[in-house]
């Protein structure tokens, strides 16, 4: 999968299912300050990537996950 | 002792989604029992039941609000709204002021189904999502409800059967008649699907009659069970003094709440557990049974529960007695939520001077013939009625409410 494919595809979830706003989807915002994500919204997301990608995230794996772009890399490193 | 009075009301059920419609339904005779298909291929005996579809939040609520929440808890959700509006009542209100939550509730079945269906398949807790727990526990419609509307007071879930959302009421009004509380939102909630059901169907207590319409008839001779139903009905009970000092719409004054225990078998009713249900009730009114106008019966169509409360109501108002009549004629057995529910029917009916009519009663037997049931709407000035509710387990609960002039 590429790149391209999953930041599309992470995004579309993000506004489609978590009500992100559209606008603020950007690789520099900050999951908890920007798109406002609280602790249950990461259990989501575990949920969300296991749906979309097929593999399964701990919380471990979030520690690195700052902003948008750490998350799409955390991804595609998953994947690969 | 202060006094009690419901200040708010709001119901979402089958036979309407707002005050309104009910109100209509209720004076037509309107039944709301359906057919469902997925009850019949899920091997009930009975297919019939109330129906009402599950209102869509989106746009109301936040996706975090909205994930929490079960079905009983959006039903409860939009009664509460409408309650919350005719007691003149704003978020404002509710941020300034100590108001609590009591919610009669007693199944989470299709929240806890699903959970534990996702949790079987996948094999990885971490895959149900966050609101499954939410979703799932007894009290998920007192969690959300106090979350969504900041409420600051009492805050917990009633179980007891099909009594739940009367003793929510009843709990309320002693919170509030003892100085503990000021406004406290009450009601009852109840999950309308075909995986809550299977079990009590199981029993054989339900109609199997094949016309859904005529299938819920208490006290008639051809009754032959009930009919399950279910949605939200809330009330906004307050301190008289709490109404006045608000203007609030005084819409009636709670005088009167009793309860027992039949200690005996957990499925079959008794006579005498109701009769002491509504004897205290009339006590703490202060009221004579004659004073009554209007008894708003618990009963559900089966053939020894309604015998059995027939036997209660005689026992305790005589012959002549007060307009008697189950609206579960009309909205089946909204179990959990019926007890609050149909407080709000009886209240609809006192407010616009009409007793509803229990439909189908065609034929009553020999304890229902001794009653002053009604089967046909009655236009009739109502000062004071008691509402019976009773449970598995034997939980009966006698709620006696007044006009307040």
């Amino acid at each position: 999968m590429t790149k391209e494919v999953i930041v599309e595809k992470i995004n579309y979830f993000l506004v489609d299912e978590f009500e992100v706003e559209e606008e603020e989807i950007a690789p520099t915002a900050n999951l908890k300050e920007t798109l406002e994500l609280d602790s249950l919204d990461f259990v989501d997301l575990v949920v969300a990537i296991e749906a979309n990608f097929g593999v399964k995230l701990v919380g471990e794996d979030f520690v690195k996950v700052t902003t948008l772009q750490d998350f799409y890399d955390l991804i595609e490193e998953k994947l690969s | 002792m202060r006094r009690v009075v419901i200040t708010g009301m709001g119901i979402y059920s089958c036979i309407g989604k707002n005050l309104s419609e009910v109100k209509e339904s209720l004076y037509n005779g309107t039944s709301g029992i359906v057919f469902d298909q997925k009850r019949k291929d899920f091997g009930y005996r009975s297919p019939l039941t109330g129906m009402v579809e599950e209102p869509n939040l989106k746009g109301f609520l936040s996706r975090r609000e909205r994930i929490s929440m079960g079905e009983e808890a959006t039903y409860a959700y939009v009664a509460t709204l409408e309650a919350l509006e005719n007691a003149k009542i704003d978020q404002d209100f509710l941020d300034t002021n100590e108001v609590g939550i009591l919610y009669g509730n007693d199944s989470t079945a299709r929240s806890v189904i699903e959970s534990v269906d996702k949790i079987r398949s996948k094999v990885d807790t971490t895959l149900v999502g966050s609101g499954a727990i939410f979703k799932a526990m007894n009290s998920t419609v007192t969690m959300n409800l106090s979350t969504i509307f900041r409420l600051t007071g009492v805050n917990f879930t009633i179980s007891a059967a099909c009594a739940s959302g009367s003793h929510a009421i009843g709990m309320a009004y002693q919170l509030i008649r003892s100085g503990l509380q000021d406004m406290i939102v009450c009601g009852g909630a109840q999950e309308i699907n075909e995986l809550a059901m299977g079990s009590f169907d199981g029993l054989g207590v339900f109609s199997t009659n094949q016309d859904s319409t005529k299938a819920s008839r208490p006290f008639d001779k051809d009754r032959d069970g009930l009919v399950p139903s279910g949605g939200g009905a809330t009330l906004i009970v307050e301190s008289y003094e709490s109404a006045i000092k608000r203007g609030a719409p005084i819409l009636g004054e709670i005088v009167g709440y009793g309860f027992s225990s039949n200690g005996e078998h957990i499925s079959t009713p008794n006579i005498e557990g109701p009769s002491r249900a509504m004897i205290k009730a009339l006590s703490q009114a202060n009221l004579k049974a004659n004073q009554i106008d209007y008894v708003n019966a618990h009963a559900t169509s089966t053939p020894v529960g309604d015998a059995n409360e027939a036997k209660a109501i005689l026992g305790v108002f005589g012959e002549n007695g007060p307009y008697i009549s189950s609206t579960k004629s009309m909205t089946g057995h909204e179990c959990w939520m019926a007890g609050a529910s149909e407080v709000i029917y009886s209240m609809l009916m006192m407010e616009h001077s009409f007793v509803a009519p229990n439909i189908n009663l065609e034929n009553p037997d020999e304890d229902a013939a001794k009653l002053n049931l009604v089967n046909k709407t009655l236009n009739k000035k109502i000062d004071v009625f008691l509402s019976n509710s009773f449970g598995f387990g034997g939980t009966n609960s006698a709620l006696i409410i007044k006009k307040v002039s």
